[in-house]
């Protein structure tokens, strides 16, 4: 089941690439072959029930290179099947919103599916060098995303930034697994023996180099301070879908790498290192919400807010490692962190993809060349601020459900997180001034003549936001699907 | 029987000398029957050596071992050069030389094999000669002036390292009393620690002249620019796998009175980093995959430093050396389907008129960094582990930092090659906006060489298995 998940994406990538059709076709391919997914993985979360003991559902083993003990071995709990589901939906959605691409869409739909493989991939595997392989294919991938279908002049710059940042995470990443793989006994790059044995627990020297070289490798993916800076340029270069896509889904990575690998493995220098994951949390809480608010490009703003939002999920995971504090407590910190990613990706998408119409229309994301566009195209201000007001943590919507989380269970587990909490405000502030200078007031600039946002622009946005405003309102379904897998999490990393 | 477990070799021998023989009656248009000739000796070659893959290890005639790490060089060897041939077909056909081409490459296949798989110090050097001078006249078949001077570096540099090599083998053996390695290892044990060093030092250092390693590496570049594709091929792929299991299988017999895994570690971060940086600068394609091939020889020589303190040493260098000669080759493959790049910037365009060909490039480039799921990758990472494994972990950051430096100038070609725009203008070929010669043989070469290094990156089960447990016998 699993198996056709990750690679139906990938046949279909590669009979488009080969293929020669009309690029209608190739549009309507890429639809449907996402929805097709989109239906594997409903009836796959239908289906879900949570496995005792802290096992895996759906799990599959095969051999594929035995004399280092590594297997193709995928499944999910419930800290990957939320992120499935994501991805499956988030790549779906953009499908619908390229239905008007009429930039090489075939190439460009082969491309995108072969990227939603690799990701549906990474959060599927359970094994180290499965995970890694799906993480090195998504940043070529998106290295493709970015030069090929990207715009302004400094693109291909950007992607290269891009990778050479992201290729040398993956290569610390590397060193960490090989690291694990060489302290276990015997030695194995199987996960879920990996958390069973925590191998590096009785030589804290050795385990803070490989922690460390985790924490870098997933840091630069994540992105925290202070290695964002290949984020701002390659949103700003990326075209809507590759934002959506790199913010919703490919920064998850990083994040999932802490509740999957680094936590559970390695708990005694997780518990030395949380107070820095912690400080890092709030650092890049506070600063990227700063710096978001001194942006004049609105898709700049936006990206820099991923950075103020991935810094929530790193305050929780970081206090879920301070133990003597209470269990309880943590639990809901890192079940909030779990929300969170959930919540980011169906939220930034919907930001990205709106921002994209500003693009498409105009060719400038300038927040001062805007003024009033509400009155043109009210569908984009009404959807956008549904948007905002989401990120920025408003009940009744996802981002409220998240948050509230991660707060109450980090400063239930120390006071000091509750040094990040003007981050909240500060989102506001910024999402509110975004919204004042480019919605409201007199209708002036770029925003003359504006034409609305198309149906097949505004569904999938829809859908991303209807499906946020579900875990804002009924957040149950999902939170019983991740609470027992991140109890289990903070039970292990309290070894 | 003991000359039929050298059936190989035999056959490799058969061949050059039948080739050679074929092409001195054979009229200028009927040498493709060397070929075939040539083809069919490495076919024989490989078969026989697939069949003696699972006997036990032994030694012939006293110097010669058949073991694992023998068979596995004895195969990678046969397809990188029927590999060579299948690229060079357009280059190399009605060429004066063509029939002497093939003789040639099967006397350094044959050098190879024979510097890989033997346990003597005189048949060392034997086999350091027989796979140098097949090197030289290699090079500087192509006549031009570049050619010349390339061919002439790498004769002066060799000749120097082959006396350096014969000096440190007749120190090793005044030292031991033997020349056979066995003898050695009991021989050097209780023997004065300066003199070995030099002995050792100075075998070492012939052999890193065939691998192409700091500081004997100055030949590479020139002659990988000044020789011709086929011939750039080979000597970027062929010597290397010889020398470096030579290097292994020396290094193991070594006294431990000396640091020599520091010593080699330091030599694999020198190799690896001069060839990054060096890299870095070069606009010419050929150019670059010489300095390439410089750096990856660093991350080559990582197994040969640990081989005495892990057991994954030995399986960690074969599956590199398989995994970096089928995508070392499969770069020269493309480079060989389009004759007339020369610069990086020549390959613009490339996505758009040869799909295929790009996504060849694509891939072996991707393989050369490192990237999962192909072949260096998978060479990297048993390398990495072994190194980790065997105590140079600092050696494993040394390495992963120099892949990301490589990143940049292998994509410095991807870029242009993927991009949309046409390639530059050349003087004199203002009409070349139709096709310029095909070259189906060399293509065909590109296509069998990316699915090569898919393959043993997907088949990673396959290949550990085969080079699992291999020890040096």
């Amino acid at each position: 089941m699993l198996t056709v998940i990750v690679f139906l994406p990938l046949v279909a990538a590669a009979a488009l690439a080969l293929v020669r059709v009309s690029d209608r076709t190739a549009r309507w391919a890429w639809v449907a072959a996402t929805v097709a997914d989109l239906a594997l993985v409903t009836a796959l979360c239908v289906g879900y029930e949570t496995p005792a003991d802290g096992g895996l559902a759906y799990e599959v083993q095969a051999r594929w290179i035995p004399s280092v003990n590594s297997s193709y071995h995928v499944g999910v709990d419930g800290l990957s099947l939320p992120l499935v589901a994501l991805t499956a939906i988030v790549f779906c959605a953009c499908a619908v919103y390229s239905l008007r691409e009429d930039r090489r869409p075939r190439q460009l739909a082969a491309l995108f599916l072969a990227l939603q493989a690799t990701c549906l991939g990474l959060f599927v595997a359970q094994d180290l060098i499965l995970f890694f392989l799906f993480f090195d294919l998504s940043i070529v991938g998106m290295y493709a995303a970015i030069a090929g279908w990207g715009h302004g002049e400094q693109r291909g710059r950007s992607a290269l930034q891009f990778f050479l940042y992201t290729f040398l995470g993956s290569l610390a990443l590397l060193l960490g697994f090989i690291g694990l793989y060489l302290a276990a006994d015997p030695h194995t790059f199987d996960i879920p023996e990996l958390v069973a044995a925590a191998p590096l627990a009785d030589s804290p020297v050795a385990g803070g180099f490989v922690l460390a070289a985790l924490l870098v490798g997933l840091a630069i993916k994540t992105p925290t301070v202070p290695f964002h800076t290949w984020l701002p340029p390659a949103h700003t270069d990326a075209s809507a879908i590759g934002s959506a896509v790199l913010a919703a889904v490919l920064l998850k990575m990083g994040t999932y790498g802490f509740v999957r690998i680094a936590m559970p493995a390695m708990p005694d220098a997780w518990q030395g290192a949380a107070w820095i994951v912690l400080a890092v949390g709030v650092v890049s809480v506070l600063y990227g919400a700063l710096v978001a608010l001194a942006q004049t490009d609105l898709k700049r703003m936006i990206a820099y807010t991923s950075i103020n939002h991935m810094g929530y999920v790193l305050v929780a995971v970081g206090a879920a490692g301070l133990v003597g504090s209470g269990t309880a407590a943590r639990e809901l910190a890192v079940t909030g962190a779990v929300t969170q990613m959930v919540s980011h990706g169906l939220l930034t998408g919907a930001l990205f993809l709106l921002a994209g119409v500003l693009h498409q229309r105009t060719g400038s994301y300038a927040m001062g060349e805007y003024g009033g566009l509400a009155r043109p195209a009210p569908v984009l201000a009404g959807l956008f601020a549904v948007a905002a007001f989401g990120s920025l943590g408003i009940p009744a919507l996802s981002g409220f459900v998240a948050e509230f989380q991660v707060f109450a269970g980090s400063i239930g587990a120390t006071a000091w997180a509750a040094i990040a909490l003007p981050g909240i405000l500060l989102t506001a502030a910024l999402f509110l001034r975004a919204l004042q200078r480019v919605f409201t007031g007199e209708t002036r600039g770029r925003s003359v003549g504006f034409a609305d946002v198309r149906a097949v622009q505004a569904g999938p946005v829809i859908g991303l936001l209807l499906l946020s405003l579900a875990v804002g309102v009924a957040p149950w379904p999902l939170l019983d699907v991740i609470t027992p897998a991140t109890s289990l999490v903070v039970e292990l990393v309290s070894r | 029987m003991a000359p039929l477990a050298l059936l190989p070799e035999i056959s490799l021998l058969a061949g050059a000398v039948v080739a050679l023989l074929a092409g001195s009656f054979l009229p200028q248009r009927r040498q493709w029957v060397a070929r075939l000739v040539a083809v069919a000796a490495l076919l024989t070659a490989g078969i026989a050596a697939a069949l003696a893959l699972g006997d036990p290890a032994r030694t012939v005639f006293g110097a010669f071992v058949v073991d694992t790490p023998t068979g596995i060089t004895r195969l990678v060897v046969v397809a990188s050069t029927l590999l060579v041939i299948g690229l060079g077909v357009e280059e190399l056909a009605g060429q004066v030389r063509e029939s002497e081409t093939y003789a040639l490459l099967l006397l350094g296949s044959l050098g190879a094999v024979v510097l890989a798989a033997t346990d003597d110090l005189l048949v060392l050097a034997v086999g350091f000669l027989l796979s140098s001078i097949p090197l030289y006249a290699l090079v500087g078949l192509g006549r031009s002036a570049r050619a010349a001077e390339a061919a002439l570096k790498t004769y002066l540099l060799g000749a120097l390292s082959g006396i350096l090599l014969l000096l440190g083998c007749s120190v090793l053996f005044g030292m031991a009393g033997s020349t056979a390695y066995a003898g050695l290892a009991t021989g050097l044990a209780g023997a004065p620690e300066a003199p070995v060093a030099v002995g050792a030092v100075g075998v070492l250092g012939g052999l890193l002249f065939k691998a192409g390693g700091v500081p004997l590496h100055f030949w590479v570049p020139d002659a990988t620019q000044g020789a011709g594709t086929a011939a750039a091929a080979f000597l970027t792929t062929v010597p290397k796998i010889g020398a470096l299991v030579a290097m292994i299988r020396l290094v193991d017999v070594l006294p431990g009175s000396l640091p020599w895994p520091l010593l080699l570690g330091l030599l694999a971060a020198l190799t690896m980093t001069l060839g990054n940086l060096a890299a870095l600068g070069q606009t010419d394609a050929r150019r670059l995959l010489g300095w390439s091939t410089v750096s990856q020889v660093g991350y080559l020589l990582m197994p040969v430093a640990v081989v005495g303190a892990t057991d994954a040493a030995v399986p960690a260098l074969l599956t590199y050396l398989a995994g970096y000669a089928v995508t070392n080759l499969t770069a020269f493959a493309v480079l060989a389907g389009d004759p007339r790049t020369t610069a990086l910037t020549d390959s613009r365009g490339l996505a758009r008129r040869r799909p295929g060909q790009a996504a060849a490039l694509v891939i072996s480039l991707l393989s050369l960094v490192g990237t999962p799921p192909t072949a260096v990758f998978l060479g990297k990472l048993t390398v990495f582990t072994a190194a980790w494994d065997g105590g140079l972990a600092w050696l494993v950051v040394v390495a992963a930092v120099n892949t990301v430096i490589s990143l940049a100038y292998y994509l410095r070609w991807l870029v242009p090659a993927l991009s949309r725009e046409g390639r530059p203008a050349h003087d004199g070929d203002e009409d070349d906006e139709r096709e310029p010669d095909d070259r189906p043989w060399a293509r065909g070469a590109a296509a069998t060489g990316a699915v090569g290094v898919l393959a043993v990156g997907l088949g990673a089960g396959a290949v550990t298995a085969l080079v699992a447990g291999a020890t040096l016998g």
